[in-house]
C-alpha cells in the first residue's frame, strides 16, 4: 500500500479538465457520481490512465484511490496503459463474428504488425476488441476513435489506415 | 398512422430537428400530459395501453411506475424525491435498435422521458448511455439544448408547476451496466455490479430513492399514446401485445436490417418479406428471435407471432426482437462458443455461479470444438445450464447466457458430438 503511495506522485488536472468535470458535478446528488465521466474527460485529454492521473482525479474528487480503480478497472472504454492516436476497436461480437470479424482482426493486425491490445511502431493506432456496437445489420464493424464504421471488409480496412 | 416510432426517420435525413419532430405532431403528448392530465391519470393511460418494457423483460410499463409511492407530504423525506432514468446501454449481441432511435429522433425520447418524470413527479432524470454510442450522444446533447431552450425543460415547464432536467450521462462500456440495479450503481459512480433485489428500484434506487428505469424504446411510445389514445394504440397489434416494435434481423439474409411493424407480426413475414430470405446458397437453420441471450427456434417455428407470450410459448423469448440467423454453413457449437465468450467478459464477477460457470462453460466448449471433448462434457454443460439458470444468481445475465447453449444443446445436439466423435471433417462450416 505504502509503496504505491509512494509511486504515485500526483499530477494535478488542467483548468479545462477541472473546468469541463465541475460543469457536470452538480447533475448528482453526490460528487462522487461523476468518477467515471471525470475519467472519460481526462482521458479525452491525456488518451490513457496513469496511475499518476488517476490520483489527481481521486484527488480532487476526494473519493478513495481503491474506490476510483475498482471503477476505471471494470470499464472497457477506460484505457489503464498508453494507446495510440486512434484506437480501432473492432467488434468480435455474434454477428460480426459470423460475418469475417476474425478477417478483420486478422487484417488489422498483419497491416499494423501488432497483436490486438498492442500499438503500432508508429504509435499511431491501437487495436482492441469491442462487443457488439448495434450495428448488425451492416455487420462487420468497427469504432475508428469516434467514428463507427460499418460494411467493413479487407479493402474499408486498408481505406482507413490510409489516412 | 401506422409507424409512429420511425415516422420521422427516412434514410435520405439523418436527424430530426425540433422543428421537424414538432411537424410531424411532437410533444403534443406532452402538452397534453402536462396541461389537462393528472400524474396518476397518465399513469393509468400507460398502463391501460398495454405498452410493455422493449428492454427486454416486456414488464407493464405503466404497472412500473405505478409502484412508485404517490407524492403526499407524509411520505418519508427520502422518497419525497424521485429519479426517471432512460437506459440507453443497448448491448446485448445482435441488437441495435436503440441506437437508431437515439441518433436520428432524439426528441421522441426526450418527450417519453418528460412524460414519465411527470407521472412519478421526477424533477431530474438521466439518460444512461453507453460509451461507444459517440453519434448519439452528440444527436441527444443537441436536443436537450433545443428542448431547454423551447422551455421544454428547466422550470415550470408549459406554464405548469412542473420543473424537469434531463441530464446526459455517458458511461465507458460494461454490458452488465445496462442492468437496472448495476445501472443504478455506475450512476452513483461505484462499480456496476448489481443490487439485490428487493427493495426494488421504484422503492429505492437512486441514493435510495424511488427509481423508474425505462429502455429507450420504450419510452419513445410514451407520447404517442398520450397523443393518440389507448384505442389507436390497441389498434396497432396483430396479436396479444399492442402497438409497433422495432424489429431487426441480422445475418446471412438478403436484406439485413431494421423495420417498425406491429406487435405480433409473424416471424416469417420479418425473416422472408422484410429481410429478403437467406442469400442465396444459405439455408435457414435456426434463429434467436431477441439477441444472445434468447433461446434458439426452428425453421418449424416460423409462424410464431413476436408477442411476448407467442414467443414464450415457442420455447424462447421476444428480448430485444432483433433476431440473429443460423445458416446453414456456420456452426453452431461455434457461434455458441461466440456468445458465452461475451457472457464471460461481460460477467460482473459479482456471484460464483455466473463467475466461475461461465469461464467453465467456455474451457468446455473450446475443448469439444478442439476435438479434446467427451460426451459426459454434454452432460456437464447441460449441468451448468441448470445452475447458472434462473434463481440461482444475483441477476439475469447468467440465465440470458443459458439459453442459446440449452436450446443448442437440445437442437443440435449433433454438431456437438460430431465434434465428440472425431468425424467432425465432414462438416462443411468455415
Ligand atoms: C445483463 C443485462 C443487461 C441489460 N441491458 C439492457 C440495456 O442495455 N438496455 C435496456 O433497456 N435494458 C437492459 N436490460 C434490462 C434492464 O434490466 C431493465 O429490465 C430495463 O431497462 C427496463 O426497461 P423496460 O421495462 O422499459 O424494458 C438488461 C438486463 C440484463 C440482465
Ligand atoms: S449473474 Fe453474473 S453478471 Fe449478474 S450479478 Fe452474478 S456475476 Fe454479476
Amino acid at each position: 500500500m505504502k509503496q504505491t503511495a509512494e509511486k504515485s506522485t500526483s499530477e494535478d488536472l488542467t483548468a479545462l479538465e477541472i473546468q469541463e468535470i465541475n460543469a457536470i458535478i452538480n447533475h448528482y446528488e453526490d460528487h462522487t457520481s461523476v468518477a467515471i465521466e471525470a475519467l472519460n474527460i481526462v482521458q479525452k485529454h491525456r488518451r490513457w490512465i496513469s496511475d499518476s492521473t488517476l490520483k489527481a482525479v481521486a484527488d480532487f474528487l476526494q473519493i478513495s484511490l481503491a474506490h476510483l480503480e475498482s471503477v476505471a478497472t471494470f470499464d472497457n472504454l477506460i484505457y489503464r496503459q498508453p494507446v495510440g492516436n486512434t484506437v480501432i476497436h473492432y467488434c468480435n461480437s455474434v454477428t460480426c463474428w459470423m460475418l469475417g470479424s476474425e478477417q478483420i482482426r486478422e487484417h488489422l493486425c498483419q497491416r499494423l504488425h501488432v497483436e490486438p491490445g498492442e500499438t503500432s511502431a508508429d504509435g499511431q493506432y491501437t487495436i482492441l476488441p469491442i462487443v457488439c456496437l448495434g450495428a448488425c445489420h451492416r455487420a462487420p464493424a468497427a469504432l475508428v476513435g469516434d467514428e463507427l464504421k460499418i460494411d467493413l471488409n479487407t479493402d474499408a480496412i486498408d481505406e482507413i489506415l490510409k489516412r | 398512422m401506422d409507424k409512429p416510432l420511425t415516422q420521422n426517420i427516412h434514410p435520405d435525413h439523418d436527424f430530426t430537428s425540433l422543428a421537424d419532430y414538432q411537424k410531424t405532431g411532437g410533444y403534443r403528448g406532452m402538452r397534453k400530459a402536462l396541461t389537462e392530465l393528472q400524474p396518476h391519470e397518465v399513469t393509468q393511460q400507460i398502463k391501460d395501453s398495454g405498452l410493455r418494457g422493449r428492454g427486454g423483460a416486456g414488464f407493464s410499463t405503466g404497472l412500473k411506475w405505478s409502484l412508485v409511492p404517490q407524492k403526499t407530504s407524509d411520505l418519508p423525506d427520502f422518497q419525497q424525491t424521485r429519479y426517471f432514468v432512460a437506459n440507453a446501454d443497448e448491448m446485448e449481441p445482435g441488437a441495435f435498435k436503440d441506437r437508431l432511435l437515439l441518433e436520428q429522433d432524439p426528441h421522441q425520447l426526450i418527450e417519453g422521458i418528460i412524460i414519465g418524470a411527470y407521472a412519478i413527479q421526477a424533477n431530474i432524470a438521466y439518460i444512461f448511455m453507453r460509451g461507444e454510442y459517440r453519434l448519439a450522444a452528440k444527436r441527444v446533447t443537441y436536443a436537450l439544448q433545443e428542448a431547454r431552450a423551447q422551455g421544454y425543460l428547466g422550470e415550470h415547464i408549459l406554464g405548469s408547476d412542473f420543473n424537469l432536467e434531463i441530464y446526459l450521462h455517458t458511461s465507458a462500456g460494461r454490458y452488465i451496466c445496462g442492468e437496472e440495479t448495476a445501472l443504478l450503481n455506475a450512476l452513483e459512480g461505484k462499480r456496476s455490479t448489481p443490487r439485490a433485489r428487493p427493495p426494488h428500484a421504484v422503492a429505492s434506487g437512486l441514493w435510495g430513492r424511488p427509481t423508474v428505469v425505462n429502455n429507450v424504446e420504450t419510452l419513445c411510445n410514451v407520447g404517442h399514446i398520450i397523443h393518440y389514445g389507448i384505442d389507436w394504440y390497441h389498434s396497432l397489434g396483430l396479436g396479444a401485445d399492442h402497438g409497433t416494435k422495432l424489429f431487426g434481423v441480422s445475418g446471412r439474409v438478403k436484406h439485413p436490417g431494421l423495420w417498425e411493424l406491429p406487435m405480433g407480426t409473424p416471424i416469417r413475414e420479418i425473416v422472408e418479406e422484410y429481410a429478403g430470405g437467406m442469400l442465396d446458397g444459405y439455408q435457414l437453420r435456426g434463429f434467436l428471435p431477441g439477441g444472445a441471450s434468447t433461446d434458439f427456434l426452428l425453421p418449424e417455428h416460423l409462424d410464431v407471432r413476436m408477442d411476448y407470450d407467442a414467443v414464450a410459448e415457442a420455447g424462447s423469448r421476444l428480448g430485444t426482437g432483433t433476431l440473429i440467423i443460423l445458416d446453414d454453413k456456420t456452426c453452431p457449437v461455434k457461434m455458441v462458443l461466440n456468445m458465452e465468450q461475451f457472457f464471460a467478459q461481460e460477467s460482473c464477477g459479482w456471484c460464483t455461479p455466473c463467475r466461475d460457470g461461465l469461464p467453465w462453460t467456455v474451457t468446455l466448449l473450446q475443448d469439444i470444438i478442439a476435438g479434446q471433448g467427451r460426451m459426459e462434457d454434454l452432460d456437464t454443460l447441460a449441468g451448468l445450464t441448470r445452475m447458472l439458470g434462473p434463481g440461482h444468481t444475483f441477476c439475469a445475465l447468467a440465465p440470458g447466457a443459458m439459453e442459446p447453449l440449452q436450446s443448442a444443446l437440445k437442437f443440435f445436439r449433433e454438431d456437438f458430438e460430431r465434434y465428440i466423435v472425431g468425424n467432425n471433417d465432414e462438416l462443411e462450416y468455415a
